[in-house]
């Protein structure tokens, strides 16, 4: 099962970062977008509050967003490109195609949201260390990485399910973006929060320590259902070849 | 029918009893009843809506029967669809090449999801794209490839894990006549040297005519026949003649009709067709015409074509 899962998600990013073979017209300028966004300008404006404060979390919905053009496409993609129902007669199981998808997108995402919080923090150290070496605390970078991963997986999921029933990449591609605007207001409220909330650190981390596992709780209860959900609503016969 | 037999071995690489499926009020596939011999070639024909495209979905197990049952390689294909995917190549409506991956790669991509281990899979990849004369072009990507070029590439990918039996729904359509038979002669070729069950489903009835052991005839999701070529053709009646010239008088036909080798004789703008009995011998019935009266210019004895046949079939009230 796991070797079929990666024989899929090793075609998406085939697809994805290497068009035809070369990079030339892959998702690297996408994501340069996102990395020069999350990774270089934010921190810049932000300053050291950027790896101190949970600030970065507020920006987590932009990787995320990234993805939702990858995810989009996963099934209404190959539906319109006439190469469903080819996958669908080849051996691999439907579990495998599913979870391959989803690995490959949450992938991507998360990757990407990784890599741009690491830039952004030697960016920071560069542009404000003032000789000081800046990191970012344990919980804050812990909440980070998991908030971004079930986030990405949430998303993933969501955008599988929609993808599996849009009849056109570009109607699943609206769909989910409304959803996904829907889902991450809350998160751009934030911004609008007591700015005590976000600028002192130490404030910063009593609360992170108390919203982010009750957040992280939330989406592990809502990836679990949608990903349950999706495994088992995912079959051949339910995916518009009647 | 749902006993389990050794892949490909048994008698029968397809079975299908009373085989049916509907969607909604429309009737695709209506009480099929369908026996395939392992190692064959079955063409099957119909015109567009017969359900076809149906059938091999069914038999692939893409989408369940609303009654009846079917058993391709012996595994019953509602409870057992994925082993017959396992064993089963298929080229269905579209090619279905990722146009983001390179030629190499979707082979690469197929090899992988068949399991094929990496040297065996590079070597049949190799081995298919050189036969099938794509190797100098494996790292293209297949977008601005022609149709010809594209199915070649989904014949390759459909023969990469040595299936038992494959499905090609209208290989050939689209391409030129020289492309189709360059298709048909790799596909014919390929699936002699490796043993497998073809079920082609095809509008080109001289590909039909050249490729397969055995043929069905579907109209409206009924089966109408199945026989070899020649068994298909014969059903549409003994031999025939066609005599073109002027004079073909009302009492000239009817004494023609009476003739004991002449089945029956019709005439339309200076052309009598007539259908005969095996051994009629035409130059007897050419005298009577000219002693009648008639001018003769040119007289043809054939056989009724499989298009003869196919056409009778389909067009016939059911």
């Amino acid at each position: 099962m796991m070797r079929d899962v990666g024989t899929v998600t090793w075609k998406e990013w085939q697809e994805l970062m290497l068009p035809g073979g070369s990079l030339w017209g892959g998702a690297w300028s996408e994501a340069l977008i996102v990395l020069g966004a999350m990774g270089v300008f934010i921190p810049l404006q932000v300053g050291p509050a950027w790896v101190q404060s949970p600030v970065a979390v507020c920006w987590l919905w932009l990787p995320l967003l990234q993805m939702t053009g990858m995810i989009a496409e996963s099934i209404a993609g190959e539906r319109e490109r006439h190469t469903l129902e080819t996958l669908l007669a080849s051996r691999l199981p439907d579990e495998a195609i599913l979870l391959g998808k989803l690995v490959a997108a949450v992938g991507y995402g998360w990757g990407l949201t990784v890599l741009s919080l690491l830039v952004g923090l030697v960016v920071v150290n560069l542009g404000h260390g003032a000789g000081q070496l800046l990191l970012y605390p344990a919980p804050i970078a812990a909440a980070l990485l998991a908030l971004s991963l079930a986030g990405g997986l949430l998303v993933a999921v969501v955008g599988v399910l929609v993808s599996a029933r849009a009849p056109s990449v570009r109607q699943a591609y609206q769909r989910l973006s409304i959803a996904l605007l829907l889902a991450f207001l809350p998160i751009f409220g934030t911004q609008y929060l007591a700015g005590g909330w976000l600028a002192p650190p130490t404030a910063a981390r009593s609360d992170i320590l108390v919203i982010v596992p009750m957040l992280l709780g939330v989406l592990f209860v809502a990836d679990s259902c949608l990903l349950l959900i999706a495994l088992r609503s995912f079959r051949r016969g339910g995916l518009g070849l009647d | 029918m749902s006993r389990r037999i050794e892949p490909g071995r048994g008698e029968w690489a397809v079975r299908t009893e009373a085989l049916t499926r509907h969607f909604g009020a429309v009737r695709a596939v209506e009480q099929l009843t369908l026996e395939v011999p392992t190692g064959t070639i079955f063409g099957f024909l119909g015109p567009n809506g017969a359900g076809k495209t149906t059938t091999i979905r069914l038999l692939l197990g893409l989408i369940a029967p609303t009654a009846g049952r079917a058993a391709v390689l012996g595994y019953d294909t509602r409870v057992q669809a994925d082993a017959i995917r396992c064993n089963a190549g298929a080229l269905l409506e579209y090619p279905g090449i990722y146009e983001r991956l390179s030629a190499e790669d979707n082979l690469e991509f197929y090899g992988r999801a068949w399991r094929l281990p990496g040297a065996e899979r590079r070597a049949r990849i190799k081995e298919l794209l050189v036969h099938m004369d794509l190797w100098e072009r494996r790292r293209d990507s297949p977008t601005l490839w022609s149709r010809g070029m594209r199915q070649k590439l989904a014949l390759a990918r459909v023969l990469l894990h040595r299936p038992s039996i494959i499905f090609l729904d209208e290989p050939s359509a689209g391409l030129d006549p020289e492309g189709a038979v360059a298709l048909g002669e790799s596909l014919l070729a390929l699936a002699r040297r490796e043993g497998v069950t073809v079920f082609l489903t095809t509008h080109n009835l001289g590909e039909a005519e050249r490729l397969c052991d055995q043929l069905g005839i579907i109209r409206d999701g009924h089966l109408l026949t199945v026989g070899s070529p020649d068994e298909i053709r014969a059903r549409a009646g003994g031999p025939r003649a066609e005599v073109r010239g002027r004079g073909f008088s009302a009492p000239l036909l009817e004494r023609l009709g009476e003739q004991p080798g002449v089945l029956r004789a019709d005439a339309d703008a200076g052309c009598v067709r007539l259908e005969l009995r095996d051994g009629a011998q035409v130059a007897s019935l050419v005298r009577l015409l000219v002693t009648g009266g008639a001018e003769v210019e040119e007289v043809q004895r054939y056989r009724p074509s499989l298009e003869d046949a196919y056409l009778a079939l389909v067009s016939a009230e059911p």
